[in-house]
């Protein structure tokens, strides 16, 4: 491990260290906060128990969904707007902008328009991740040497091959980059949408244990979604550092 | 084989700019070129004069905006025929293959059983120096290195004519001589046409049958020298006078040009 990830770790550890401390001399109250090793604790338990499993299952579930619809519609997209200048022109400010949408309002309709099953909470995740991929996809496809286009053209290769073995393998790392925002944000999509109005799921959980004041159900709910998060970004990450490693350029 | 190779016949290129404005560019000609089947031809001229743009037009990669160009009695319009190689003057590695993977590139989608593949990505591999590097990518090899790539990936596919723009440019003068022979040697094997473009005279002078001068923009042949060397020559024929008379007379064709494409308007032959 890097210098820089050892003080990360320690700094994470420390944080750590001192909420447990700050729990057990009582400065901060249990019902508000609860400590680390409890957390943990009751995480093992909630697993082990399996009395949530069929809700933890929902969200992951849907959030993968919701998660690989953004990111394939992303990229196909990117390679379509890349190809029409008139539409890029058109939906570039639209990009930059986008996120100033808060897209948990349109919720309600998407209820109306969806029906009360999974199907809005899957759509939220994917409105939210979906830009993001295609943003990154264009950058990626901008940042493609023309003479590999010319070297695809001189070759022979129809548009839908030049894509798949020549332009996507060129801007393979800024999909990546796409990528990791739409695990982050399918996630968001989906629990946030489950906190307003469901009936099921992480979000829905964790939203009624906090109001039942039920700490050892609410934070370990927290931590999972935590660590699944991380660990799929890290994943990511790492797979973009091998491409970009091979490439020279870390 | 009255025919020439590949023919162009007033051919003339002109950029329009996009949005409209300022003048368009006349980049080239007219040009009047014939290849014969199987000589080394090579191209010098300043920078800027319009080398790559007419490559450009001989793949198809661009239409003239006059005259017509035909490969074996065929016009080309708008792709490039088989039968056509070629090595672009920027490098067009692919950054996500191995160098055997790149080599192998344009074959792989060739009807070729894949054991004569790998036999010809294996010769041409050894050919170009390449052998340690087989499975390493681009990035950890040099420039020039990753130019030999290029050259390599075009080969494989043995094309009967091969263009060739500027691929030594990121050499040492030595490697450069040696990759001379490389070519020369391959040129003699596979009896292609081959079309160099070059800004080195030398290496215009030592590798070509035919060498054409041409003009600061819009670039025109304003002279073709033959050099008449046997065809078993190799880079020592620097040593010989002839030698040193044809890179004479380049230099003497284009001293004035070389001097207008850098902006010295008071330029005397
Ligand atoms: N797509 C294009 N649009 C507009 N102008 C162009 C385009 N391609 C080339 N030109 C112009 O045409 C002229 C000739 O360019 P070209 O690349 O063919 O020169 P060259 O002889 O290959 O130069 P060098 O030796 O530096 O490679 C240049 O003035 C260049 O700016
Ligand atoms: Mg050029």
């Amino acid at each position: 491990m890097t210098k820089a990830g050892l003080i990360r770790l320690a700094l994470i550890a420390a944080l750590l260290g001192m909420l447990e401390v700050m729990v057990r001399i009582g400065r901060i109250d249990p019902l508000t906060m609860q400590a680390p090793h409890k957390m943990v604790i009751d995480l093992y338990s909630m697993l082990a128990s399996g009395k949530l499993n069929k809700a933890i299952a929902k969200t992951m579930g849907n959030a993968a969904i919701a998660f690989m619809i953004a990111v394939s519609m992303g990229v196909i997209s990117g390679l379509l707007i890349h190809r029409l200048r008139r539409l890029r022109e058109t939906l570039d400010p639209l990009f930059a902008t986008y996120y100033a949408i808060p897209v948990f309002a349109f919720y309600p309709l998407l209820i109306l328009l969806l029906g009360l099953g999974d199907a809005p909470q899957i759509f939220i995740g994917v409105m939210l991740g979906f830009v993001a991929v295609v943003v990154n996809t264009l950058n990626g496809l901008d940042r493609v040497p023309r003479v590999l286009l010319k070297t695809a053209r001189v070759n022979g290769m129809n548009p839908f091959e030049t894509a798949l073995k020549i332009t996507l393998p060129s801007a393979a790392p800024y999909i990546l980059t796409g990528a990791k925002f739409a695990v982050a944000y399918s996630l968001i999509g989906v629990i946030g949408a489950e906190f307003i109005m469901s009936t099921g799921g992480m979000g829905y959980e964790i939203s009624f244990a906090y109001n039942n004041f039920d700490n050892a159900t609410m934070y370990p709910l927290i931590i999972l979604i935590l660590t699944a998060s991380i660990t799929i970004n890290m994943l990511i990450s790492r797979w973009e550092k091998s491409l970009l490693k091979r490439r020279g350029l870390q | 084989m009255t025919q020439p190779h590949i023919r162009l016949t007033d051919v003339e290129m002109t950029f329009s700019r996009p949005d409209g404005a300022g003048e368009d560019i006349h980049a080239l000609g007219p040009i009047q070129l014939d290849l014969r089947h199987g000589e080394f031809f090579a191209v010098v001229g300043p920078s800027g004069c319009g080398k790559s743009t007419l490559l450009e037009l001989m793949i198809g990669l661009s239409t003239p905006t006059k005259g017509s160009i035909t490969f074996e009695g065929k016009p080309i319009n708008g792709s490039c025929p088989d039968g056509i190689g070629v090595v672009f003057q920027e490098d067009a590695s692919f950054a996500w293959l191995t160098v055997r993977d790149n080599i192998a590139f344009g074959l792989r989608r060739m009807a070729l059983d894949r054991r004569e593949q790998d036999e010809r990505v294996e010769k041409a591999l050894a050919m170009m120096g390449l052998g340690e590097f087989a499975d390493v990518y681009p990035s950890q090899l040099s420039g020039g290195m990753r130019q030999r790539v290029c050259i390599a990936r075009t080969l494989v596919t043995e094309p009967r004519l091969i263009l060739l723009d500027e691929p030594f440019g990121a050499l040492d003068q030595q490697t450069r001589l040696l990759m001379g022979d490389e070519i020369l040697s391959l040129w003699r094997k596979t009896g292609a046409t081959i079309f160099l473009i070059t800004h080195a005279l030398d290496e215009a002078a030592m590798l070509a049958d035919r060498i054409g001068v041409m003009s600061s923009r819009p670039g025109q042949l304003i002279d073709i020298v033959e050099t008449n060397w046997p065809r078993d020559r190799d880079s020592r024929i620097v040593e010989e006078d002839a030698f040193g008379a044809v890179t004479a007379r380049l230099w003497r064709s284009l001293r004035v040009e070389s001097m207008k494409a850098i902006g010295k308007k008071d330029a005397r032959p």
